[in-house]
């Protein structure tokens, strides 16, 4: 609460300060991070900054335009699905690394297989192991092969998985490719101190590709935890462009004046996991359905998107972020009825209510929020608040009775990245339901879109009319950067700073 | 005196060890860290692959044991995080950290030792007001807020000194008052009451009575004798400030061992953490150590005891 008082505070002392100085005069962009980077290889790093650096460093063979979503080709030209499990793709020529090694079909060869095998410990694996290997055809030509059938290959493709070069990764490895990366994207990385200190400069020989060529000549991101230090110095002068702002400073920024503050949806999904399987305890309350329906009714979503989360996050009520494919939105819907919500309590056996431990992993003031609907009809929670790797590890054992989640998807525009990585009979699975995972099982595999979408939706209305979830709201993030840059933010919380440009 | 410097040694050794092994097995209970290596994205086979990877299904001694034989030859392993060797992870950011404690102490050490004989010389006067002001104010404040204030005034409105980084001196003026005033008031407290007590002993009086002058009274006779508790307290603050200032590191975004550590146990890395804790412990054993090197100095009496 202090800090939040305090940010009052540097704003009101900061209004007489008057605009920044620009950096437009170097061709530099200052920008922060708040989190330390772990690794810039982007296979090995799980972090949104992360990825940030690896759509500026690196390209993937295919591109998603964020804005209508539609896909072209990037590192490859043309692909078509030779059978199910088969892709081949037709790679672009007179692409080079920055290193100056050409692109070719050994490149995806090898960053395929390297990935690809679980061996060599890629740490987000949902990434990469649908697929199974690459091979050469020719040196322009190239096949994907996948485990099992897999329609969100694409999207895949034209998210995580991006090229390396082979004869310098095969010689650095994961570690040198973190502190000096190399690969064929618009952005040059000029140094790297890692967790620190980050230096990009424009490829000026970057290829004819979906991205565009950058604009601005050097791209200078240092890590400052602290928010309110970060707003020091955006006033000041020495930053041009912060994000992740939180709302209540975000808007007092805008009522300065001085910058443009633009907000934007993420794909981010807050949800309330309940154990209706009864993992914590047969006796658990919430193996009953009407318990499960009551939780959803007790949640006022509208007031929370307005009070605490505010800008473009909305309300939501799949176990999926609504512009991922697949991702049905005309399921139950539970609208905030307290009354209704005892009532269901009541008929579960449960008049007078009961007390359950109540787990969240990150945004105190959202789980304490829901946290006092929840004791409002009746259910008494005993809030714990554990670090993520703690929460995950009492999940897996089928230790929470309810906890407050959410999901990022990895802004994977895919249902299957949201819903099939929670309700296929996983350790993190709460509700081991067989219909939605046969369901799942059909559509995370057809290759027939309209088949996939039917599916989806028969599990997501499945999921909701067991409420099994109580989804809640999108999350959504605050854009802060000097009226010097002009940039529109997309819905994926990416960064991409070769869409940037000084005014 | 070189058998009891041998001794000494010998038990601090042994303090680091009991040390190294306590934290190891406070974090080994503390949660599994193949879920934190595997990040939020990762599902249970790949948690499962990393926990074979890392070797983390073996049995705690033995993983304790490789550690150690390790550590000795000065090989702390990779950083589950940043995939680097702790070791230089440890060296980049230590540097940042040292600067910052020899900064800090000094600062508080200048500010508080004056300002204390000062006010024992005339209690209850308005420097012993306005020293008491001081320290209560130092006390009380909480070093975030002390730091973003600097930060509003220093960094934005005057716009004379950077508000974060490390890459130059100037860069170290605002977190250095920071944490060295933030470390000041104990410092003054224990200077002053050290030299009340000194000021009324009967040694002074004589010294006084045979004619000898104020200064060499003030110096010589009482301070060299009311400092003796305050070299210890420095020793510990100074070890304080190397591991601990991780509010004033983070605000300034110093990036020091202090910020490392704190951050490295919410990202379970535990070779870093282990590495960490094994120096600030050293640190600890080294400046008290030191300390009590320098009081058997001024203290001619402790030499023999």
């Amino acid at each position: 609460m202090n800090r939040y008082l305090l940010g009052t505070a540097v704003a009101a002392l900061t209004l007489s300060a008057g605009g920044a100085f620009a950096d437009k005069s170097d061709d530099t962009l200052r920008v922060a991070f708040t989190k330390e980077l772990e690794s810039v290889d982007s296979y090995y790093n799980s972090a949104r900054e992360g990825v940030v650096l690896q759509r500026a460093i690196w390209d993937g063979l295919i591109y998603r335009d964020p804005v209508t979503n539609e896909y072209v080709g990037n590192l490859a030209t043309s692909w078509e699905w030779i059978d199910d499990t088969t892709l081949e793709l037709k790679l672009r020529e007179g692409v080079s690394f920055h290193n100056g090694e050409p692109f070719n079909a050994d490149d995806v060869v090898y960053t395929v297989n390297f990935v690809a095998d679980e061996a060599n410990g890629a740490v987000t694996q949902n990434n990469v192991n649908w697929m199974e290997s690459a091979e050469k055809i020719d040196d322009y030509t190239v096949r994907i092969h996948t485990k099992a059938p897999y329609p969100a290959a694409i999207e895949y493709l034209s998210g995580p998985v991006s090229m390396y070069p082979n004869e310098y990764y095969a010689e650095v490895g994961p570690t040198g490719m973190g502190t000096a990366p190399i690969g064929t994207g618009p952005y040059k990385v000029v140094s790297v101190d890692p967790g620190k200190h980050f230096v990009l400069e424009a490829n000026t020989e970057y290829h004819d590709g979906p991205k565009g060529q950058p604009e601005i000549g050097r791209i200078d991101i240092r890590t400052i935890p602290e928010v309110n230090t970060q707003l020091a110095e955006l006033f000041n002068g020495t930053l041009d462009l912060i994000w992740q702002v939180p709302s209540d400073q975000a808007e007092r920024i805008e009522q300065m004046g001085d910058f443009v503050v633009s907000n934007e949806s993420t794909m981010r999904v807050g949800y309330l996991a309940m154990d209706a399987a009864g993992r914590s305890g047969a006796d658990n309350p919430f193996t009953d359905l009407k318990v499960r329906q009551a939780v959803n009714h007790a949640l006022d979503r509208e007031t929370l998107v307005d009070a605490l989360l505010k800008g473009k996050s909305t309300p939501i009520h799949t176990a999926c972020f609504p512009s991922q494919f697949g991702c049905a939105q005309d399921v139950t819907e539970y609208e905030y009825d307290p009354e209704k919500a005892k009532a269901l309590l009541a008929e579960a056996g449960y008049p007078d209510g009961f007390k359950t431990e109540f787990y969240a992993y990150r945004d105190r003031e959202f789980a304490e929020a829901i946290a006092s609907y929840l004791n409002a009809v009746g259910i008494e929670t005993d809030f714990k608040m554990l670090q993520y790797s703690a929460l995950r590890d009492l999940n897996m054992k089928g230790e929470v009775p309810i906890s407050f989640q959410t999901w990022g998807s990895f802004s994977v525009n895919d249902a299957s990245a949201m819903v099939s990585q929670f309700f296929k009979h996983g350790e993190l699975d709460d509700a081991r339901d067989d219909e939605v995972l046969a369901d799942l099982d059909i559509a995370d595999s057809s290759t027939d879109p309209a088949v996939r979408k039917e599916h989806y939706a028969l599990a997501l209305q499945r999921i909701a009319d067991q409420a099994y979830w109580a989804p809640m709201f999108s999350y959504n993030t605050n854009y802060v950067f000097t009226d010097e840059v002009s940039y529109a933010p997309t819905a994926d919380e990416v960064l991409r700073f070769h869409e940037m440009s000084w005014k | 005196m070189l058998r009891f410097i041998l001794r000494r040694l010998g038990l601090a050794v042994l303090v680091a060890l009991t040390v190294s092994f306590i934290s190891f097995s406070l974090l080994f209970l503390s949660g599994d860290p193949a879920i934190a290596i595997a990040g939020e994205g990762a599902n249970e086979n790949d948690i499962a692959a990393i926990r074979k990877l890392y070797g983390f299904d073996r049995p705690m001694l033995l993983q304790y044991w490789d550690w150690l034989s390790s550590a000795l030859r000065f090989d702390f392993g990779e950083s589950y995080y940043f995939r680097l060797p702790v070791a230089d992870l440890i060296a980049d950011r230590l540097s940042v950290t040292m600067i910052l404690g020899v900064c800090g102490i000094s600062f508080a050490l200048l500010l508080a030792v004056p300002l204390g004989v000062l006010a024992a010389i005339r209690p209850n006067s308005i420097i012993d007001r306005v020293a008491l002001f001081l320290s209560v104010a130092g006390q009380a404040m909480p070093s975030f807020w002390f730091g973003l204030i600097l930060i509003v005034v220093f960094s934005i409105n005057l716009r004379w000194l950077p508000a974060s980084g490390a890459e130059s001196w100037r860069h170290f003026i605002l977190p250095t008052i920071v944490l060295g005033y933030y470390a000041m008031p104990a410092i003054m407290r224990l200077t002053r009451a050290g030299m009340l007590e000194v000021l009324s002993a009967d040694y002074v009086r004589t010294a006084r009575a045979k004619g000898a002058p104020e200064g060499l009274v003030l110096f010589k006779h009482a301070l060299r004798n009311a400092i003796i508790p305050v070299v210890s307290l420095a020793a510990v603050q100074m070890g304080f400030m190397l591991g601990g200032s991780i509010v004033v590191e983070s605000i300034f975004a110093l990036h020091g061992a202090g910020y490392l550590a704190w951050e490295s146990i919410g990202r379970n890395d535990l070779p870093t953490v282990q590495a960490l804790i094994l120096v600030f412990s050293l640190f600890y054993i080294v400046f008290t150590f030191l300390a009590d090197v320098l009081n058997a100095w001024l203290d001619p009496r402790m030499r023999s005891s």
